[in-house]
């Protein structure tokens, strides 16, 4: 495991995506009910994440900002990828979040989106033909997430429960 | 419909705000029994990316407390306190110690969910009042976890109306305790268009 200290470290915001070359580490502080997609060229190790809000963009008429939906950025964050030298054969898929941080009644529609969130991410990298080798998703708590490009680890915090590597 | 809130429906919202933090106050004092004060609120306008930053940080830890809200009008309710402010209030309220080493345990839950329900609800009932529209607020559900995990709950609930998320900024004081909180309140579309006609803005 290498230490954060050393290696250049690209923060991604809610509704933002970006990308991160090898050694450097992508990450994301305090995931709620949005979902963390880090797409990972294996070869090149060059890790994009993206930080999903809402399920679709086409549910909604204000969807300018392309980045807080699951379609239109892990769509974004693909051809960014792909600009970048990276082929899709070679990219796998690591989601983490997508939790209700509220105990209402899971059918709500209100407080299901994080269930949603995660269903829609899921459908998309089918859809592009990624697949996902590991996720750590839905539950109740809030979780920091770092991403390493050196060795395709993925690091994930949560209060008071020990950290886990997926 | 529209799509996003101008600037006259953020100064309604705004002087909602005032009026609702200002009953929560009465109703703070009352429950406690003590001169509880308050600075007037400070109600904000923020870009959903900033959002965390005000609470010192994606990581921090906060405790959020959230109602639905049914009849008229259709939405959310949430009142978001860092953890010292947690502390300060619990013990004003319970008359305890608590330090920020100590856990805190099942009757200091409940109390803050009180605190919560008794803050959301002298609110809504201001709203309520002055449009005339029914207001039901649920049992509050509490969460305690970072900052980022808590907010992202309103973000995404306001997230399908616009990019900024509205924010009053409450400061309750009693003596030298000063207990710092944050409103925000999410209206469904229709029932936002619901509040302007009814006060006559539309």
């Amino acid at each position: 495991m290498i230490n954060s200290e050393d290696i250049e470290v690209v923060k991604v915001g809610m509704a933002d995506f970006n990308i991160v070359k090898n050694p450097g580490m992508i990450t994301t502080l305090g995931l709620g009910s949005c979902v963390a997609v880090v797409l990972y060229d294996t070869k090149l190790k060059i890790a994009g994440m993206a930080h999903v809000m809402l399920p679709s963009s086409k549910a909604i008429k204000n969807n300018n900002n392309r980045a807080k939906f699951a379609d239109t950025a892990i769509s974004d964050l693909l051809s960014m990828m792909e600009n970048e030298g990276m082929r899709r054969q070679n990219l796998i898929a690591k989601i983490a979040g997508g939790s209700q941080m509220f105990d209402f009644d899971s059918a709500d529609d209100v407080f299901s989106v994080g269930r949603k969130n995660i269903q829609a991410c899921k459908e998309i990298l089918a859809e592009i033909r990624i697949s996902i080798i590991a996720e750590d998703t839905g539950e109740n708590y809030g979780r920091t997430v770092e991403f390493y490009t050196a060795d395709g680890s993925f690091k994930i915090k949560s209060v008071g429960k020990p950290e886990k590597i997926i | 419909m529209q799509d996003k809130l101008d600037e006259l429906h953020m100064d309604v919202l705004k002087e909602l705000g005032n009026i609702g933090a200002g009953n929560a106050t009465t109703a703070l004092s009352q429950m406690l029994n003590r001169s509880i004060m308050m600075r007037v609120p400070e109600v904000k306008v923020v870009e959903l990316k900033d959002v965390s930053a005000i609470l010192g940080g994606e990581e921090n830890m906060v405790a959020g407390i959230l109602v639905k809200i049914s009849g008229d009008i259709n939405g959310i309710m949430m009142y978001v306190l860092e953890y010292e402010s947690v502390r300060i209030m619990l013990n004003i309220l319970l008359n305890k110690n608590i330090t920020s080493e100590d856990e805190l345990c099942e009757m200091d839950l409940s109390a803050l969910k009180e605190i919560g329900n008794i803050l959301t609800g002298s609110y809504l009932t201001a709203l309520s009042k002055l449009t005339n529209l029914t207001m039901i607020q649920s049992i509050p559900k509490l969460a305690f976890d970072m900052a980022g995990a808590i907010l992202s709950v309103p973000a995404i609930l306001f997230g399908k109306t616009g990019d900024s998320v509205l924010f009053i900024k409450t400061d309750f004081n009693e003596g030298d305790c000063d207990v710092v909180g944050y409103y925000i309140l999410i209206p469904e579309l229709q029932s936002f268009d619901k509040i302007m006609k009814s006060l006559g803005v539309v």
